[in-house]
C-alpha cells in the first residue's frame, strides 16, 4: 500500500431517500462507513434495510426516484458529490466495479463473452489483439478452464457459476480500487457458491482492491470479510471485526439475527428456532427512539424516546444500542421448549419403489429420476438434497402426480397404490398429498383474495360448505398464525413470510398425509425463515403429517428432517436417517455438499471442492455417475461399473464402490457440521 | 404448542399497499393527458350518438330540394348535400350507427377471441396446433372479402356487419390471449388448482382469466379503433350501413365524386369525423396500454 491516508471508501452521514407518491421516504439515515484500502467489508441485514441502496449510492447510480439527501461519498479520497457527469463517469470507469446477484442478467445475452470483455479494454483505449489477450488473461485469472473457447460462447451457454466468474472477470478488468459485490452467490448452488467464494478469496490476495460485500447470508460474510456492518432500517446498528460481531454481538438485532439460524446441527426435536417478532419499519417511516425498539424485548422507555447514538465500544466496535453491554441477554422471542414427541411404530405412510422418469431431449432419453426407492413414516420428514438438476423437484412432481412417472415403479400411500396421473387419483388421495411451493407469488393467484384462495381449498379438499367451511377457515387461519384481517386482502398486499403462511394453510386445508415443501423458505429472510420452519415443525407434531422437504440449505434440511436422500443426476447416492447422513461416514458427494456450506464459525478444515459442472442427465457419465467430479475416485471400476446402493448400517444406504469401513477411515479426521 | 411463536401481526395498513392494482391503473389513467384527450373525443361522439337527434338544427333525413349543395353558411354550418340535407346534422347523427356497430363487433371479437385463446393456450398440444393454423388461414383473408361473402349469403344488415367484423377480429384477440395464457399456465397456482382436482373450465375462467385481463383490455381498445375503420370502409363500399341512414362512410361514398366540382364540404366533415373518432380511440388505447405497463 502506497499511502495510508486514502480510505478506499468513506461514507459520511449519507442519507438517501426515494420519492414515492410525492413524498421523500428515507432509505438510508446518516450512514457512516469507512473501508480501508485492501479491506473486505461485509454489509448484512434483511431485505428492505437498504443494503443495495448503499451499493448504488457508492457509484451514484440510484434509480430515478432516488436522491442523496445529505452527507458525502468519497472514493479514494475523491468526493463523488462534487464531480460533474463526465468526471463521475471516469471515476466509475477507473476505480469502482460492481458484481450483481444474477449474472444471467448482468451479461448481454446477444454478445459473445469475448466481445463483452474486449469492449471494456477498448473503452480504456486498448484495441485489437492486445485487448483480446487481456481478455484471455482476465478469464485465466478467474480460473476459467479453456478461456479461448469460453470467449466464443454466449452467456446462455455457460452455467451460473461460469457466468458469475465472467462477471467477476469483467468487474476486475479495469483493475478497480473498489469492488462491490451485491449478493454475488445468492442464486447459485452451494457447491458453486463455494467455488465462487474461494475465487473471490484468492483474488483478494492477488489484488489490492477493497471489497464491499453485501449479503443476507451471515455465514458467507463471516467467511469473506474482515469487518462487518449490520444495517437496520437504513441505519448502521453495529460494526466491528467479523469475529467480534458474530461471536460477541452487541446489538439486540444482531443477537436475534444470529439466533434465527439453525446452527450446529440443531434439530426440530431439540427445540424451536428463535424468531424476531414484528416487522422492519416501512421505508420512510418516522422513527422516534431506537428503530429496533418495537421488536426488542430489552427495550425500555428510554429506547422509545431517545434515539441511541452509535456508541464507540473501543477496538473499532460500534453499537447503536443504549444497552449494548447486555444486548446478549435478549430473551428469546420464541420459547425453545417443545412437547416431546414419542417415536411411533407405524407402517410407512409413503413407499416408493423403483420410480423412474425419462424425458426426451433432442431425441435422446433424459433420465431425470432413475430408480428411486424411499419410504417415509407418518410424522417424519424426508429431506431431499442435491445440486440443481439433481432431480429433486421432478421427484416431488412425480409424487404429486403432476407429471406421470415411467411405467414400472410404484408409489404407495398408506399401503394403497397411487395412480401415476393426478386425474386418475381419488379425491382422498389428491388431498392427501399437497405441496408448498418455493415462490408464493407464483403459487397464490394474484387476482384472488386470501379468503377466496383458502375457502376454495377447503371446499375442494376439505369438502366443506357454508357454516362448517367458515369455522374451519377461521381455525386454519389461526393455525398458521394469521388473523381475520388478512383474509380480505390480495396476496400482493402481504409480505413474503405472510404469503408463505397462506400457502401452507392451503396445503393443510384437506388434512394432508404428506406435504411436499419445495424450498419453502429460500425466498425469505432468516428471521422469517425461522418462523416458517417453526410453524412447519409445530404443524407436523400436531397433525402427524409427513414432509418431503427440498432445500439447498443443509442447515435448514437438517433442522427439519428425519431422513435424508441425497440425489445426483436423478439417482439416490445416499439415503438414511438424518443424523447418520450428516455425521458420516457419508458418500463422497454428500461429503462435498457438506463441505461447501459456508460456516458461521470460521473453522477452516481442509475443504473439498467439486470441479466442473454437473454433467447433463441426457448424457450421464458411465459407471458411477459421480466419477467425473468425485474427489475420492478409486480407479477404473468407478468409470465402468455403476455401484449398487448398499446398506452401510441398518437403514443407511450409500451408492459407492468404496466400502463403508474405508469411507469411515477416509473421513474420520473431520467432523462435518453444516452451518 | 407455542402460541407465542407467532410474529406479532401488524395492523393491516402496514402490510397493505395503499392501492389495489386496478386502483393503480385507474390512478395513472386519470393522470394521463393522452388518455383524457382520447376519452374526451370519444365521449363527445358518444353524446352525439345518444342525444344528437335532439339537438341538431335539422332532421338529417330532411331533403331541401331548392337548397342543394349549399356551401357552409350561418344557416347550414357545414353546408348541404346534393339532396339539400344539412351536413352538420348528418355528421353529428352519423355517429349513431358506427358507434353501435363497431363496439358490438369488438365485444363479440373479444368474447369469442378470449374463449378461443384460453382454450388453445390452456390445452396447447394438438388442439393449439390445429386451431392456430385455422386461425392463421382465416386471418390471411381480407375482411372485405369475408364481408362480401357474408353479405351475399346473409344480406346486408347491421347484424351481418357486426358478425363479420367480430369474427374476423376474434383470431387476433385469440392470439394475444393465447400467449398470455401460455405464460400464466406455467405458474404454480395452476398446478395448485390441479392438486385440488379443479376442472379445466374452472382453471381457465376462474383462475387464469382474471390474470390475463390487462392484455385483453389493451387488445380490445386497439381492435375498437380498427373496427370503426372497418365499419366506415364497409359502408363506403356499400356493404355496411344502408341509405338513407346518415353514416360517415356512406356519405363519403355517395359524395366523393363531387369534390371535383368544388363541393368539398359534402365529404370533408365526414372524413374528419371518422379520423377524430379513430384518433380518440387510439389515444385511449395508448393511455390504457401505458397504465398497464407502467
Amino acid at each position: 500500500m502506497t499511502s495510508q491516508a486514502a480510505n478506499a471508501l468513506e461514507l459520511k452521514d449519507l442519507s438517501v431517500a426515494y420519492r414515492v407518491g410525492r413524498r421523500d421516504r428515507a432509505v438510508l439515515r446518516n450512514v457512516n462507513l469507512t473501508i480501508k484500502a485492501g479491506e473486505a467489508y461485509g454489509l448484512v441485514g434483511e431485505s428492505g434495510c437498504g443494503k443495495s441502496t448503499v451499493a448504488l449510492s457508492v457509484v451514484r447510480y440510484l434509480p430515478r426516484n432516488g436522491s442523496i439527501t445529505g452527507g458525502s461519498i468519497a472514493l479514494d479520497g475523491k468526493d463523488l458529490m462534487k464531480l460533474d457527469a463526465e468526471a463521475l463517469r471516469r471515476a466509475r470507469a477507473d476505480s469502482v466495479s460492481m458484481v450483481y446477484q444474477d449474472p444471467g442478467k448482468a451479461l448481454n445475452p446477444s454478445l459473445r463473452i469475448g466481445r463483452q470483455l474486449t469492449e471494456i479494454f477498448e473503452l480504456a483505449g486498448i484495441s485489437g489483439q492486445a485487448s483480446e489477450n487481456k481478455a484471455l488473461a482476465m478469464l485465466n485469472r478467474v480460473r476459467i478452464s479453456d478461456p479461448a473457447s469460453v470467449m466464443q460462447r454466449y452467456p446462455h451457454q455457460l452455467s451460473g457459476g461460469m457466468q458469475q466468474r465472467v462477471a467477476i472477470a469483467m468487474a476486475l478488468a479495469n483493475d478497480p480500487s473498489m469492488l462491490i459485490l451485491d449478493e454475488p452467490t445468492t442464486g447459485l448452488d452451494a457447491t458453486v457458491e463455494a467455488e465462487v467464494l474461494d475465487l473471490i478469496g484468492q483474488l483478494r490476495r492477488e489484488l489490492s482492491a477493497s471489497i464491499l460485500f453485501i449479503s443476507h447470508n451471515l455465514a458467507v460474510v463471516s467467511n469473506m470479510c474482515d469487518r462487518v456492518g449490520v444495517l437496520y432500517a437504513g441505519m448502521l446498528v453495529e460494526e466491528g471485526s467479523t469475529r467480534q460481531v458474530f461471536n460477541d454481538p452487541r446489538h439486540p438485532y444482531t443477537v436475534a439475527l444470529l439466533r434465527c439460524l439453525p446452527r450446529g446441527g440443531q434439530r426440530k426435536d431439540q427445540g424451536r428456532l428463535d424468531t424476531i417478532p414484528g416487522f422492519l419499519p416501512g421505508i420512510g417511516a418516522t422513527i422516534t427512539g431506537c428503530a429496533f425498539a418495537d421488536r426488542c424485548a430489552l427495550a425500555t422507555e428510554r429506547c422509545r424516546a431517545e434515539p441511541p447514538p452509535l456508541y464507540d465500544l473501543g477496538d473499532g466496535r460500534l453499537s447503536r444500542c443504549h444497552y449494548h453491554d447486555h444486548a446478549q441477554s435478549l430473551p428469546r422471542a420464541t420459547p425453545a421448549e417443545i412437547a416431546a414427541v414419542q417415536p411411533k411404530l407405524a407402517p410407512p405412510v409413503l413407499q416408493v419403489e423403483g420410480l423412474n422418469k425419462t424425458y426426451a431431449s433432442h431425441g435422446r432419453p433424459l433420465r431425470a429420476v432413475k430408480d428411486v426407492s424411499v419410504s417415509l413414516n407418518p410424522g417424519e420428514t424426508l429431506g431431499l438434497v442435491g445440486e440443481s438438476g439433481s432431480g429433486k423437484t421432478t421427484f416431488a412432481r412425480l409424487l404429486l402426480g403432476l407429471v406421470p412417472p415411467d411405467d414400472g415403479g410404484s408409489i404407495e400411500l398408506e399401503g394403497k397404490k397411487l395412480a401415476p396421473r393426478l386425474a386418475s387419483r381419488s379425491e382422498d388421495q389428491v388431498k392427501a398429498v399437497q405441496i408448498v411451493f418455493q415462490n408464493p407469488d407464483s403459487a397464490l393467484n394474484r387476482s384472488h383474495s386470501i379468503r377466496h384462495i383458502l375457502s376454495r381449498a377447503l371446499k375442494r379438499l376439505g369438502g366443506l360448505t357454508g357454516k362448517a367451511l367458515d369455522n374451519r377457515l377461521e381455525e386454519l387461519v389461526r393455525s398458521v398464525r394469521l388473523t381475520d384481517r388478512h383474509l380480505a386482502v390480495k396476496p400482493r398486499q402481504l409480505s413474503g413470510g405472510l404469503k408463505q403462511r397462506v400457502a401452507i394453510a392451503r396445503a393443510f386445508a384437506g388434512d394432508p398425509r404428506i406435504v411436499v415443501c419445495d424450498e419453502p423458505t429460500s425466498a425469505l429472510d432468516v428471521s422469517v425463515q425461522a418462523a416458517i420452519l417453526n410453524l412447519l415443525a409445530d404443524l407436523q407434531s400436531k397433525q402427524d403429517v409427513s414432509y418431503i422437504f427440498i432445500s439447498h440449505d443443509l442447515g435448514v434440511v437438517r433442522y427439519l428432517s428425519d431422513k435424508i436422500a441425497v440425489l445426483y443426476l436423478g439417482r439416490i447416492m445416499e439415503f438414511g436417517p438424518s443424523e447418520a447422513v450428516f455425521s458420516g461416514p457419508h458418500h463422497p458427494y454428500t461429503e462435498a455438499l457438506l463441505s461447501a456450506v459456508p460456516k458461521l464459525d470460521r473453522t477452516e478444515t481442509s475443504r473439498i471442492r467439486l470441479d466442473g459442472e454437473i454433467p447433463s442427465a441426457a448424457n450421464p457419465p458411465t459407471g458411477c455417475v459421480f466419477h467425473t467430479r468425485c474427489p475420492r475416485k478409486i480407479g477404473a471400476i468407478c468409470e465402468t461399473q455403476e455401484p449398487e446402493l448398499t446398506e452401510a448400517q441398518p437403514g443407511h444406504t450409500i451408492r459407492c464402490h468404496i466400502p463403508y469401513a474405508e469411507l469411515a477411515k477416509l473421513q474420520k479426521p473431520k467432523t462435518m457440521e453444516p452451518a | 404448542m407455542n402460541a407465542t411463536d407467532s410474529p406479532s401481526l401488524p395492523a393491516v395498513p402496514d402490510t397493505v399497499a395503499r392501492r389495489s392494482p386496478w386502483g393503480e391503473v385507474l390512478h395513472s389513467l386519470v393522470r394521463s393527458p393522452t388518455f383524457l384527450t382520447g376519452l374526451g373525443i370519444l365521449l363527445f361522439w358518444v353524446v352525439c350518438a345518444l342525444l344528437g337527434e335532439h339537438f341538431v338544427p335539422y332532421d338529417p333525413l330532411d331533403a331541401d330540394i331548392i337548397n342543394t349543395l349549399a356551401p357552409p353558411s350561418a344557416e347550414h354550418w357545414f353546408g348541404t348535400d346534393q339532396l339539400g340535407r344539412d351536413v352538420f346534422s348528418r355528421v353529428i347523427v352519423g355517429s349513431r350507427d358506427i358507434l353501435t356497430v363497431a363496439p358490438l363487433a369488438t365485444i363479440l371479437a373479444t368474447i369469442a377471441g378470449t374463449a378461443l385463446g384460453l382454450v388453445i393456450g390452456y390445452f396447447r398440444g394438438i388442439v393449439d396446433d390445429i386451431v392456430s393454423r385455422v386461425l392463421e388461414a382465416f386471418m390471411a383473408i381480407p375482411v372485405v372479402i369475408i364481408a362480401l361473402l357474408a353479405i351475399v349469403a346473409l344480406g346486408t344488415s347491421k347484424i351481418t356487419v357486426i358478425v363479420v367484423i367480430g369474427l374476423s377480429f376474434a383470431p387476433i384477440i385469440a392470439r394475444t390471449v393465447r400467449s398470455a395464457v401460455l405464460a400464466e399456465r406455467e405458474l404454480d397456482y395452476v398446478a395448485a388448482a390441479k392438486l385440488r382436482h379443479e376442472g379445466a373450465l374452472h382453471t381457465m375462467f376462474v383462475e387464469i382469466l382474471p390474470n390475463v385481463i390487462p392484455p385483453i383490455l389493451v387488445e380490445t381498445t386497439v381492435r375498437l379503433g380498427y373496427a370503426i375503420f372497418a365499419v366506415a370502409t364497409l359502408s363506403f363500399m356499400g356493404f355496411g350501413i344502408q341509405p338513407p341512414s346518415p353514416d360517415w362512410g356512406l356519405s363519403i361514398s355517395s359524395n366523393y365524386g363531387m369534390i371535383g366540382g368544388g363541393f368539398w364540404w359534402t365529404v370533408l366533415f365526414d372524413a374528419l369525423a371518422i379520423a377524430s373518432l379513430v384518433i380518440g380511440v387510439n389515444l385511449v388505447t395508448d393511455g390504457v396500454h401505458g397504465a398497464f405497463n407502467d
